[in-house]
């Protein structure tokens, strides 16, 4: 009984010990604080993409490409296309940014098939070598696991959409359209009763956007994140004398398998997502009502 | 945080999904990227010699071009001698056709002027004869005289 009481409290500290970010106090209160751990990976996952795109920008060649510059055409002719399908405004930034989220949310998710105890274990020593307690290094390697990296990404996105709807309506036409659509009428009086149906949903519309977004990569990331916590928890603590290991052991390798490959799916998935609902938002944002 | 047994197995699985993707992933990937790559170099190449084609086609045209022109040039040399030719034996012929109207017209008029002469001669010594008959009708015998008149006559 005690064993397995101490063995719960273990795995639940293994757990939240997980889920703990590198955190950076900046000031006073819960608000003013640095994800350390999201910031390096986010800017690692920028720095790798940007090193391929521009290393491979100034190698490109018009003659026969190399395979790695093939990839990326293919990649970028895939959103290109996508792009001219759906986007019919004049904004030059929509495809840059749509192959810029597509590729970066990727790479960021991507740090999800890295084994979930390998970066935090790495960092635990590193840790312990400078001089402090390994106790406390918490790590988290996924950047689109943390709330605050999806949720910035989706404000941009947001801040976009309304940038881009400005500058293909015009002031006046966009705001009035928060008042005269989605719902019509004919006569002056029905124009002025629709006023505020029409202004409210609009600003939920508005306001569901960005949370949409940001929470269903957020969502799907952090669940992917703590099912391979969870699978990592079958062994946990285990020694090779006991018999139990081995069973657990064997689920663990063809579950953690499993998941990871199946995982594969779900970060491509996930990354095209966000990219094409970004990209309806904003083809919806420059067409008018 | 010590390492374990679970960080040996995640490796190990993660190792898994890594062979399973080059197994099956990969090979599908880099088939795509070279049979883009093989398109665009056929392409590459296929435009190239498109364009050579077309500099070939050129050259060949411009040659026929200056051969038809040349070819031209000789026909209407030819013709303009041709031409000469028929215009020079043109004139050659109306001179000697000219020449020979104008004989033919000469030996006409002598013969015309020789015959009027005769006639004329003719008339006179008629007309001689009727005046001198007219004259000496009572006194001299047209017959006793025919001598005389004819050598009148010839004399004239």
């Amino acid at each position: 009984m005690a064993t397995e009481q101490a063995g719960s409290a273990d795995m639940t500290g293994y757990i939240q010990h997980h889920l703990q970010h590198a955190q950076l106090s900046v000031g006073e209160g819960v608000f003013m604080k640095i994800n350390v751990d999201t910031l390096f990976f986010t800017v690692l996952s920028a720095v790798v993409f940007m090193f391929l795109f521009v290393l491979l920008a100034r190698r490109a060649t018009a003659g026969v490409p190399g395979k790695l510059q093939c990839a990326i055409e293919m990649v970028v002719l895939f959103v290109d296309g996508l792009v001219k399908e759906t986007f019919h405004g004049t904004s030059k930034i929509v495809a840059p940014l749509m192959i810029t989220i597509f590729c970066l949310v990727f790479l960021m998710n991507f740090m999800d098939l890295v084994p979930v105890d390998l970066l935090p274990w790495a960092w635990a020593n590193v840790y312990a070598v400078a001089g402090h307690d390994p106790h406390h290094a918490y790590l988290r390697a996924v950047p689109t696991a943390d709330l605050n990296t999806t949720l910035g990404m989706a404000l941009c996105v947001f801040l976009l959409i309304q940038y881009v709807g400005i500058s293909s309506k015009g002031l006046g036409k966009f705001f009035g359209e928060f008042l005269t659509a989605p719902f019509h009428a004919d006569g002056a009086v029905g124009k002025v009763l629709l006023v505020i149906p029409n202004l409210l949903l609009r600003l939920i519309e508005e306001a569901v956007r960005p949370v949409s977004l940001s929470l269903r990569l957020f969502g799907n990331m952090y669940a992917g994140e703590l099912i391979f916590i969870l699978i990592a928890v079958m062994t946990l603590g285990a020694a090779l004398g006991d018999f139990s290991t081995w069973p657990l052991g064997i689920g663990q390798f063809v579950a953690g398998f499993a998941w990871t490959a199946f995982h594969i799916l779900i970060i491509t998935l996930q990354a095209f997502i966000f990219m094409v609902l970004s990209l309806v938002y904003l083809s919806m944002a420059a067409e008018s009502h | 945080m010590v390492p374990n047994i679970t960080l040996v197995i995640q490796g190990l699985a993660f190792f898994a999904v890594v062979l399973l993707v080059m197994k099956f992933g990969w090979p599908h990937i880099i088939a795509a990227i070279e049979e883009r790559q093989k398109k665009i170099e056929e392409g590459l190449n296929q435009a190239e010699k498109a364009r050579k084609e077309l500099a070939d086609a050129d050259a060949r045209v411009a040659d026929e071009i200056r051969k038809a022109r040349a070819e031209a040039t000789q026909i209407i040399e030819k013709a303009n001698q041709q031409a000469a030719q028929i215009v020079d034996k043109a004139r050659q012929d109306a001179i000697v056709e000219a020449t020979k109207q104008k004989a033919i017209a000469a030996a006409d008029i002598e013969a015309q002027a020789h015959k009027a002469r005769e006639e004329l001669r003719g008339k006179v010594a008629e007309l001689a004869v009727a005046g001198a008959e007219k004259i000496l009708r009572r006194e001299i015998d047209a017959n006793a005289h025919k001598a005389l008149i004819d050598q009148l006559v010839t004399e004239i």
